[in-house]
């Protein structure tokens, strides 16, 4: 299978099952192109999470191909894996903050493993924590910091590494509507600078929120995609299944 | 909403600053000698130093034995008619002393060798002659004398003496040294299997931090962390408990050591002075926590990685 230069991101056939039970995930093709918005969606137990975890490299499928930046991550050595990784951004469902870390530690924490000196990321973290409205509490463990809160130094740590795409597992599930409005303003301005991104959401009235994003719709393992948008999708502005 | 600088740059920072020092430790939350590594390592490198030193003294006390009995032998001449014996002692005496394998001959004089048996025989016995003694003739062979020399030499004086017997110092000494050998060799194993048990309790330890710290590690693993980065966090975290530990264990061991050598040196017993510790010997006993260290760091680097390796 050859994928295009363009093509961020490419599923083919993938199918994922846990030990002898039933394929979680079957068939699922889709194409994820730069600087393209993408919800998905689908009831609870339709295999979102399953499908990020391919998606973030934390779970090989079962069978089917996927290609990520031009490689085969399947047959890909898991010692090259990491480079790919830190192409990547992942807000966690449950946030994942390391907790004996402070919110500037935890943001910090990309950039550090990615080997930036300790002088050349305090601005950058400065920022960003200012940037998702934490300035004043940098110092703050996450178990001093409300759902909210911590739920924006995920993003914050996500986005700080300026990733070719983020994926974010349900970043709006625990708080509320204003923040998470505010936060589909935070991936959108993250967009508009060039990184795709795929936001898992049950939330039917976020996908209204972003207009021009594609949907992703899974429904028991399978992935809908009755108009093949998912796999050549339109360019800007004629987006068939758009939440404008 | 208007993005910061480093969303606004065409690439994410990048850099070759490694994930070491204060950046790494940071990772692993637990007060420093605060978890029971630093004093496992400590009693087994105690335990480690007391068995080497102990083995090391054995060693000394060996080679001191050897090196002072090794080469003597004692010629007895065992005539009862007393001037024959004295005799065949004299012409045994001269024929040694012409030999190129021997260095010295000292004929042992008879009121010395009746002091040795008049404990079992009595004084009117030992010195009145009522019981004949034999003669003896201490004889000291040379250092490259060659193995079949005793054997030579015996036959030599069975013509000139018929009552000579010769016994080397050696043959009554060797269940003595073969005794230090087996206490050396048991040092030895104990050395070995503190070494194998120090190295499965800093698995056990490597294990149980990398269970409790499982999370951070997994998040680490996902933004793009590499085995040996996060191998790295957590031998330097061993490091630091086992520099701890084998100092503590070094001065308690050596302490011990040093307690007991002063025990034994007060025995004021030729043969127990010869088992002091050199120089060297403490010089060796020194390098002991650094090998316990290295052990630490090695088993738990390789503790991570094939954890690690059961993780995409």
């Amino acid at each position: 299978m050859s994928a295009p230069e363009n093509e961020m991101v490419q599923f083919d056939n993938v199918g994922l099952r846990y030990g002898t039970e039933r394929e979680v995930l079957s068939n699922v093709s889709f194409t994820l192109f730069p600087g393209r918005f993408y919800f998905l969606t689908g009831a609870s137990g339709a295999g979102k999470t399953s499908l990020l975890r391919l998606l973030y490299l934390a779970q090989r499928p079962s069978r089917g191909a996927i290609r990520m930046f031009g490689s085969d991550v399947i047959t890909l050595p898991r010692d090259r894996l990491p480079a790919y990784r830190r192409r990547m951004g992942v807000v966690f469902q449950d946030f994942r903050l390391v907790e004996h870390l402070s919110a500037f530690d935890n943001v910090a924490l990309p950039l550090r493993v990615a080997g930036v000196r300790e002088a050349d990321l305090l601005r950058p973290v400065a920022d960003m924590l200012e940037w998702v409205g934490l300035a004043g509490r940098s110092e703050a463990r996450p178990a001093t910091l409300s759902g909210g809160e911590q739920q924006r130094v995920a993003i914050a740590r996500a986005v700080i590494g300026r990733p070719d795409i983020l994926v974010a597992d349900e970043p709006t599930g625990n708080v509320d509507p204003e923040m998470a409005l505010k936060l589909i303003r935070l991936f959108e301005a993250l967009n508009r600078l060039g990184t795709t991104v795929v936001v898992a959401t049950h939330d039917v009235q976020l996908l209204r929120k972003v207009p021009d994003s594609l949907i992703m719709r899974l429904d028991r393992g399978m992935l809908a995609d009755p108009t093949g948008a998912l796999r050549y999708p339109p360019r800007r502005g004629m987006t068939a299944e758009s939440g404008a | 909403m208007k993005a910061p600088p480093v969303l606004a740059r065409g690439k994410g920072l990048r850099g070759l600053a490694p994930l070491a020092g204060r950046r790494a430790a940071q990772l692993l939350p637990r007060a420093r000698l605060g978890g029971p590594m630093p004093w496992v390592i400590a009693i087994m490198v105690a335990l480690t130093v007391i068995a080497a030193g102990g083995g090391l003294a054995l060693d000394n006390l060996a080679g001191k034995a050897r090196g002072d009995l090794g080469g003597l032998a004692t010629v007895q001449i065992v005539e009862a008619d007393r001037a024959a014996r004295q005799r065949q002692a004299a012409a045994a005496a001269a024929a040694l002393r012409v030999d190129p394998a021997v260095v010295r001959v000292a004929p042992v004089p008879e009121d010395r060798v009746a002091a040795l048996v008049e404990p079992w025989l009595g004084a009117q016995a030992a010195a009145g002659g009522a019981v004949p003694l034999p003669a003896l003739i201490d004889v000291e062979l040379a250092a490259d004398a060659p193995s079949g020399t005793l054997e030579r030499l015996g036959a030599r004086l069975a013509g000139l003496a018929p009552g000579a017997r010769i016994d080397a110092q050696s043959e009554w000494l060797a269940p003595v040294l073969g005794a230090l050998s087996a206490l050396r060799w048991m040092a030895i194993g104990l050395i070995a299997l503190l070494a194998f048990t120090s190295a499965a309790a800093v698995w056990l330890a490597a294990r149980n931090a990398l269970g409790s710290n499982r999370a951070t590690i997994e998040i680490v693993h996902h933004l793009g962390g590499t085995d040996a980065q996060i191998a790295g966090i957590f031998q330097r975290s061993i490091l630091l408990d086992s520099l701890a530990g084998g100092a503590l264990g070094l001065v308690l061991g050596g302490l011990a050591v040093a307690m007991l050598g002063a025990r034994f040196a007060a025995l004021d017993s030729g043969l127990m002075a010869g088992g002091a510790l050199t120089r060297g010997d403490w010089l060796l006993l020194v390098v002991i926590p650094l090998f316990a260290v290295a052990i630490a760091v090695y088993t738990a680097r390789m503790t991570v990685l094939a954890s690690l390796r059961k993780m995409l």
